[in-house]
């Protein structure tokens, strides 16, 4: 027994935060790449998350394709949605106030949510767990089904390749420039508002591969994406914005917090983050990773 | 002289008349199924329980008997205050008499208490929560179907009389799973058993991982679902992969329907026993009426939700072409009085507290292999007659029951 | 050094320090039009959108005059609802003391929020609301005197001031309209006072402000904790007239209706979000049959009134006119 409980429950629940925690760094991953460059709140992240779930179910109902397809064109698919509503839309707010921003963004996804609801109802579709990933070991304390052992490993390499790509490529390095200051940058012969466009499509690109990973698990739902989006705008607040490396890690940290409060105190389970939000506001506003600004 | 008086006595009868006999409020009997079209319990109830009002008012003959009824619906989405909303607006200027189904407890018993101050009626055949004929019973409502008592009444027992003595409960945190998991409890324990722990779930859950974990380390031989639709669907799929089942301990399905085990499979949902009021392959009649309900609802069959909704419009609309009226509390206080007679649950009677009685079943799913055609799921382990079946009438706290 | 851009748009006819008579004209119309429609319109729908204007000019006066984006202030709307529906069926209370009680409670709320949510600034800052909200929620989720998804039901509408009996519609409805005025009458005397003044000066220029010796922090604080004690205001009077407090008030989807009802109606003007309201509400009752097809609408209002039209209705109306609304 440590502390009390036993082992069993212990380490049970830490991997299933594990897995909530694989999540929350995707998804806050995103909102800060998304961030970064364009101080918008991107409100629509919990859907664009959503529809990359339903992306994958139509591709196994509609056409028969499977999952493996379903994590390249899903993101690809939703990514290119992404695009065309900055293109469209989002582009006209950047002289404004960034609140528009987060308004409109807002809008858009109660849009979305809506008529995913209208045509699919809230009670959640069905994915399978693609074959090759059917079944559990067993750990000893618990069985760990393959798919959640697949979703941890799977979401810490897209958190460290996106890490790669931004903080240690010129590509990266560009980015980085460009959030401090886009005239220079732009000044020097770099297309800003083309890097902007694909910056916000590749931000929701990473909320549809999320999408992907969770339909197994979660199930295709339009309301999926709602009330997760408020707990990961608290890991972003606790992280510090802007930061890549803070994203990942809080996301992660988060998760593991999450689990073990389930363990010693469940009812509390699902305030802590925004416990910790609040203290970590109160000792060091710009959150654990940010930069004063 | 005397002459003078009959005149007028006469002109005062010809005006009173026509106001004596014309009680059926507007012309119309206007029916509102209240239900959930759009969550977890959309299935199970839904679109359905309007095609099984429909299909009551078409086999009742309203036409030809001249009268008028219409049927509206609503959808409640599982919340007590669009439910309450939705049926104040009905009954104050949508000129509803009656209001019919409602799933979802916390919202019937909320539409209960409007029903109750606006005099009409209420029929409730997918809300489950026993406080309906119990603490919270009223002179307005009755209910058909089902309740958590006759649940745990026919399931709880069964089980542990065959070993499962060792319970933890995974209960969905409102009024239906609060009285559910209470009405299992007590009757684990007056057969000897133990309740080793409980953990309450949000409603419409979908990941039920870390619930299942508790559960299993909690070394129960049996995990009580005492939630419905699909929260219990997705927790038996979890449940699997989990690997509890194989580990030894059982699932125990407290509310399930066929549209539950449609949708799980009968391989995931094989020797699941649970307890039911109807099943549309019991005999020649239901058979009838079920194939009828599949046509005209994208061939699912009715679950006992939908034929309570169709037992319980006919019975209403009987009652109120005898009372030539559709005053909510004189229409209620007539069903009470009728013994009910319909294809679907056969003959019945409605007690004072506003519970109707009636047979319920104790099925088993069937393995694969035992089953012939689509929807072929159940076999019929026992029958609890209904004298047995319900809560006794001394034990509700109702206050209409005097004691 | 160019300012930060304003969230009211600057052609908007500014508000003078002091009332001016064609807003009393305005004020009079809506009074009479309040009175006159119980006879005329249903009731209860009236008293729906008039708790609900009350709310959305609670929060118009942290929008529009402070320029703080508030994204959780269901927290206010709904724990008020609560502490009323809990004083007024579980401690009898009278509806006047336990509609206090909530107002009460939500000032205190907002106290707490307001302090840890005004350490930053802009889009932090609505976040920070939108979290501690949300923990609000789950809280109220959990907590059993709430009665978690079932909520607070039956609750008795009782006699005010032991005298007027609740139950009957028209004195129910009065009584409303009575605190909506109260409400609207105390956002006016604010916007037009003082201190309305030196609120919109922290808005336009919070470090001009500062430099002049405002505390800036203080006067931010003071807004939140009043927009939050007349959100409560509205909560407490909504539980006591429709007799239940549900999740449904303290959800997000409440913060974000409020944001939707001031913003339709125009930000930072008198009467625009009762304007706002009263369409949300009205949009909401007539397509409830549609089910989810509200969501899309009201999406879809958020989307053109952003890009299109973002000094709202009145604000558009008070642009034509040339004069301030």
């Amino acid at each position: 027994m440590i502390l009390g409980i036993p082992p069993q429950a212990l380490f049970g629940q830490l991997l299933i935060g594990l897995i909530n925690g694989s999540f929350y760094a995707m998804l806050s991953l995103g909102l800060s790449v998304i961030f970064g460059l364009l101080n918008i709140i991107n409100f629509t992240h919990g859907a664009q998350y959503m529809m990359g779930a339903f992306v994958a179910y139509f591709l196994l109902q509609g056409v028969g394709l499977g999952y493996w397809w379903a994590l390249l064109l899903a993101p690809i698919a939703v990514g290119i949605l992404g695009v065309i509503m900055e293109r469209v839309m989002l582009r006209w707010l950047y002289s404004l106030d960034h609140l528009y921003g987060l308004l409109l963004t807002f809008g858009l996804g109660l849009i979305i949510q809506g008529l995913f609801r209208n045509r699919f109802g809230s009670s959640g579709l069905p994915y399978a767990i693609p074959s090759q990933l059917t079944g559990g070991r067993n750990l000893g304390f618990m069985v760990l089904p393959n798919y959640r052992a697949w979703v941890i490993v799977f979401s810490l390499a897209i958190c460290l390749a996106t890490w790669f790509v931004i903080e240690r490529t010129k590509l990266g390095s560009y980015l980085r420039a460009a959030t401090e200051n886009p005239a220079l940058v732009q000044a020097f012969g770099v297309n800003v508002p083309r890097m902007i466009t694909l910056t916000y499509g590749f931000g929701v690109a990473l909320a549809a591969v999320a999408g992907v990973l969770a339909a197994p698990i979660y199930q295709v739902n339009p309301l999926m994406g709602a009330d997760l989006i408020i707990v990961v705008f608290a890991v972003v607040v606790i992280g510090g914005m802007g930061s890549i490396m803070g994203s990942i890690v809080t996301g992660f940290g988060l998760g593991l917090i999450e689990g073990l409060t389930k363990v010693f105190y469940p009812e509390a389970s699902n305030t802590v983050i925004f416990v910790i939000m609040a203290l970590v506001l109160l000792v060091k506003p710009a959150g654990l990773f940010g930069r004063a600004q | 002289m005397i002459k003078y008086w009959l005149v007028i006595m006469a002109a005062l009868g010809l005006i009173a008349a026509p106001a004596a006999q014309a009680q059926v409020s507007d012309g119309v009997i206007k029916i509102g199924v209240l239900t959930d079209m759009s969550s977890l319990y959309a299935d199970l109830s839904g679109q359905g329980s309007v095609i099984a009002a429909r299909m009551a008012v078409e086999d009742f003959g309203a036409a030809k008997k001249g009268m008028k009824v219409e049927i509206i619906s609503a959808d409640h989405q599982n919340k007590a205050d669009v439910g309450s909303g939705i049926a104040r607006q009905w009954l104050d200027s949508d000129k509803v008499d009656v209001i019919v189904d409602t799933p979802n407890s916390a919202v019937a018993l909320a539409v209960s208490q409007i029903v109750k101050e606006k005099g009409k009626a209420f029929l409730v055949s997918g809300a489950a929560s026993s406080d309906l004929t119990g603490k919270a019973c009223s002179p307005n409502t009755i209910h058909w179907t089902y309740d958590t008592w006759a649940l745990a009444n026919g399931t709880g027992s069964a089980i542990v009389k065959t070993g499962g003595d060792s319970w933890f409960f995974l209960t969905a945190d409102y009024a239906f799973g609060h009285a559910l998991e209470r009405d299992t409890e007590a009757v684990v324990l007056k057969n000897g058993g133990k309740v080793l722990g409980k953990v309450r779930h949000p409603l419409n859950t979908a990941d039920f991982s870390s619930f299942l974990l508790q559960a299993q380390s909690s070394k129960a031989k049996i995990i009580g679902l005492a939630n419905a639709g699909g929260d219990t669907t997705n927790a038996i799929k979890q449940a699997a992969e989990f690997g509890i089942v194989k580990g030894g301990q059982s699932l125990a399905g407290l509310l399930v329907f066929i549209t539950d085990v449609h949708a799980l499979g009968l391989q995931t949902a094989q020797g699941l026993i649970f307890t039911e009021a109807f099943y549309w392959d019991l005999n020649d009649k239901t058979r009838t009426f079920s194939k009828r309900f599949a046509e005209l609802d994208r061939d699912i069959h009715p679950t006992m939700i939908h034929a309570g909704v169709y037992a319980a419009t006919l019975h209403y609309l009987k009652a109120v072409e005898a009372l030539k009226s559709d005053d909510g509390t004189k229409v209620i206080a007539k069903m009470k009085e009728t013994p009910t007679d319909d294809p679907l649950f056969g003959k019945g009677t409605i007690r004072a507290d506003g519970r109707k009685l009636h047979p319920m079943y104790l099925f088993e799913v069937k393995k694969p292999s035992e089953s012939k055609a689509p929807w072929d799921y159940y076999k019929l382990r026992a029958t609890i007659p209904a004298e047995q079946a319900f809560r006794p009438i001394d034990q509700g706290d109702c206050p209409l029951v005097k004691k | 050094m160019a300012t930060a851009p304003d969230l009211v748009e600057p052609d908007l006819p500014a508000a003078a320090a002091g009332p001016a008579r064609h807003q009393a004209v305005v004020f009079a119309l809506m009074v009479a039009a309040f009175v006159v429609a119980p006879f005329v319109v249903y009731p209860v729908f009236l008293m729906k959108a008039l708790c609900f204007a009350l709310f959305a000019c609670a929060f118009n006066l942290l929008i529009g005059y402070g320029g703080l984006l508030s994204f959780g202030h269901a927290a206010y709307l709904g724990s008020a609802g609560y502490i009323s529906a809990h004083a007024a069926k579980v401690w009898g209370w009278p509806p006047e003391l336990a509609i206090l009680a909530g107002t009460l409670g939500a000032a205190g709320l907002g106290l707490v929020i307001g302090a840890l949510a005004i350490r930053r600034q802009g889009i932090y800052f609505a976040m920070i609301t939108l979290a501690l909200a949300q923990m609000l929620y789950f809280f109220c989720l959990q907590a059993p005197f709430t009665g978690g998804e079932d909520g607070i039901q039956a609750v008795p509408r009782g006699m005010l001031f032991g005298v007027i009996d609740l139950r009957s519609t028209l004195p129910m409805y009065f009584t409303v309209l009575a605190i909506f005025l109260a409400g609207f009458l105390l956002v006016y005397r604010t916007i037009h006072s003082p201190f309305g003044q030196v609120l919109k000066a922290i808005r336009e220029n919070e470090p001009r402000a500062l430099s002049l010796g405002y505390g800036a922090d203080h006067y931010k604080l003071i807004a939140f904790v009043l927009s939050a004690a007349l959100s409560g205001l509205a909560g407490g009077t909504k539980a006591i007239v429709f007799q239940l407090a549900s999740l449904t008030d303290v959800h997000w989807s409440m913060s974000g209706e409020v944001v939707l009802m001031t913003l339709l109606g125009g930000l930072g003007t008198v009467f625009g979000p009762v304007v706002g309201a009263v369409i949300v509400i009205g949009l909401e009752t007539y397509l409830a049959q549609l089910g989810a097809w509200v969501t899309v609408v009201q999406g879809a209002i958020f989307v053109v009134c952003v890009l299109a039209f973002r000094r709202g209705v009145v604000g558009e109306l008070a642009r034509f006119l040339k004069k301030p609304l």
